[in-house]
């Protein structure tokens, strides 16, 4: 069985909310309708999204960290979603585990949202349906988009790449390798939802430098950085081997 | 969470017209073991099945104004084998069709007797239409409750009492209201529906101080740490990921001020229990008290009380999606 997930690497997201704009922009403009906003352009504006970038101060001034924090529909393997709703419009699909909502179906009850503990499921105002993120299922089977862009488009936005995609069941995929060697982990484990998307902790990368390494110690010269440098015509520093 | 007016009177209607069914086929009961005199089929069964149906009715009006796309709500149904919510939509119009048959049976006098019991007394299609219903109600209130009661994460409603309480207080309503009602088409009966109208007032005073109780020594098994898998005693939320607000912050917090919320709780305990107790119980130590005026007077003012514990019983819960939401609280 697959099941697709987001893996969101904690220690590289920078927080620029790229992740926010280019869902928005793909899943707005595409043939399931607008993710409808309300003064987009005046004071408070609020809207839909699948997407949001959270900020967390951790620890007390001056020993602090700033943790951005994208936060998104998990896609639970056991999604508390999608038993409560009253007409099937919610499911989790078998092929992939992508939990999705069929807008022609849902009746706006909103009882998915109450059920589900991340906060994953915004309503649109307009539309009076349930909505949350969709994996970009039209972008990750599209027949029509250039393969490498076959992913999702938060994915394909991160600057950092600090969002992986793919699939937690196969074992040897990046997602997983990622979650094995990282220490990825899920949230609100005490559910019990299991979800598919994971986070990968903050890690401190550190290398121990001994005194002699700063220096070429196989340098004949002894003057590193003073290199002969050849004329344009002449073989290039490769070639020349006398040194 | 956002209380919703729909829900509240989706929730307390519908508890009051199921509490009046009971209340009208316990009398019946009552009459058929002759421990009560017979009434009229029409101007009491028949009449009180009538106002039954008028709150069953309010209490689906109401719940249509939750949903977003009402035009579809018969897709409601589909659900029933995982979903509380897609049963209550099943069993509430079937109980209300049951209820039209009982009221229906007795306003046409279908009381031919079917069979006999050994004593006999004649069983007739009233019995029977009025057991299955009996039936329904009881399975309405479960369903009704079991919405909330079987979100585990809700560990304010994830407790037998929300089953407990909701049938109780449905009860108490109904019977205080029958006993309004029996003042004006069943003068013998008041006194009888005003007693157990106090007993499950008292009862239902019992469930909802036990749930309070309960509640108030909830420790949430959330928490930031666990939220955003950070180990670390400091956690401070900086920004929830929109300027404005969002539907995160508007529908999982009731926005009142914690002055509100402590105001709040003995005013639906007084208005739900003390005060329809104490004029019940005037009531009876007085029996000619027990009028119309003063009947309805408590119906009305334990209904307006219930309106208040039912904004509590949803304000009171925390989800937590809220936090990651914080800055909002
Ligand atoms: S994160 Fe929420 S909406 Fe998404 S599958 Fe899990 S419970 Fe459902
Ligand atoms: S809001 Fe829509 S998707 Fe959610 S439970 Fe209701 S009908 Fe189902």
């Amino acid at each position: 069985m697959t099941q697709l997930a987001l893996i969101i690497d904690l220690n590289v997201c920078v927080g620029c909310s790229a992740c926010v704009t280019s869902c928005k922009e793909w899943n707005t403009s595409g043939p399931a309708g607008p993710l409808s906003d309300r003064n987009p352009y005046d004071a408070d504006p609020t809207g839909t999204f699948f997407n949001r970038v959270q900020t967390f101060e951790v620890g007390e001034f001056p020993q602090t960290e700033t943790v951005h924090f994208p936060k998104s529909c998990l896609h639970c393997e056991d999604p508390p979603c999608v038993p409560v709703c009253p007409t099937g419009a919610s499911y989790k699909r078998k092929e992939d585990g992508i939990v999705l909502v069929d807008y022609d179906k849902c009746i706006g009850c909103k009882y998915c949202s109450w059920a589900c503990p991340y906060g994953a499921r915004e309503i649109d105002e307009q539309q009076k349906v349930m909505k949350k993120c969709t994996l970009c299922v039209d972008r990750i089977y599209s027949t029509t988009l250039p393969e490498a862009d076959r992913r999702p488009s938060c994915v394909m936005a991160c600057p950092t790449s600090a969002r992986l995609f793919g699939d937690i069941h196969d074992p040897d995929s990046v997602v997983s390798r990622a979650i094995r060697e990282n220490g990825g982990y899920a949230l609100m484990p005490e559910w019990g939802t299991q979800p598919a998307n994971h986070y990968l902790p903050r890690r401190k990368t550190s290398i121990t430098i001994h005194k002699d390494q700063l220096v070429r110690a196989d340098n004949p010269l002894k003057i590193d950085g003073k290199l002969p440098k050849p004329a344009k015509q002449e073989p290039t520093l490769d070639d020349v081997t006398s040194w | 969470m956002r209380p919703a007016f729909s829900v509240i009177f989706l929730t307390t209607l519908i508890g009051a017209g199921q509490g009046l069914f009971l209340a009208l086929y316990t009398g019946q009961l009552y009459a058929f073991f002759d421990l009560l005199p017979a009434q009229d089929s029409r101007s009491f069964y028949a009449a009180g099945s009538a106002v039954s149906l008028a709150f069953l009715g309010g209490g689906l009006i109401a719940s249509f104004f939750h949903l977003g796309h009402p035009e579809r709500a018969w897709r409601s149904a589909a659900q029933w084998r995982t979903s509380w919510l897609s049963r209550e939509v099943i069993v509430l119009p079937a109980f209300m069709g049951m209820v039209l048959l009982y009221g229906g049976a007795h306003w046409f006098g279908w009381n031919t007797p079917l069979f006999e019991l050994p004593g006999g007394r004649h069983v007739d299609p009233t019995l029977i239409l009025g057991a299955v219903a009996t039936l329904l109600c009881f399975m309405l209130f479960v369903c009704t409750a079991m919405i909330y009661a079987c979100l585990r994460f809700l560990q304010e409603w994830h407790t037998p009492l929300t089953v407990i309480n909701y049938t109780l207080l449905g009860g108490a309503s109904g019977f205080v209201l029958a006993s309004a009602f029996s003042a004006i088409a069943a003068p013998q009966l008041p006194g009888f529906y005003a007693g157990w109208a106090i007993i499950l007032t008292a009862l239902a005073f019992l469930g909802r101080t036990a749930s309070l109780v309960r509640n108030a020594r909830l420790r949430p098994k959330s928490s930031t740490r666990t939220a955003i898998g950070i180990k670390h005693p400091h956690i401070v939320q900086k920004s929830p990921g929109a300027m404005g607000g969002s539907f995160n912050t508007r529908e999982f917090f009731h926005g009142k001020s914690r002055a509100f919320m402590r105001a709040i709780k003995p005013a639906f305990l007084l208005t739900v229990f003390v005060i329809p107790l104490t004029l019940l119980a005037m009531g009876m130590a007085n029996p000619s008290m027990l009028g119309a005026a003063l009947l309805s007077a408590t119906f009305i003012l334990q209904y307006l009380g219930l309106l208040a514990e039912r904004w509590f019983f949803f304000a009171e819960a925390k989800h937590p999606q809220n936090l990651y939401y914080q800055c909002v609280s």
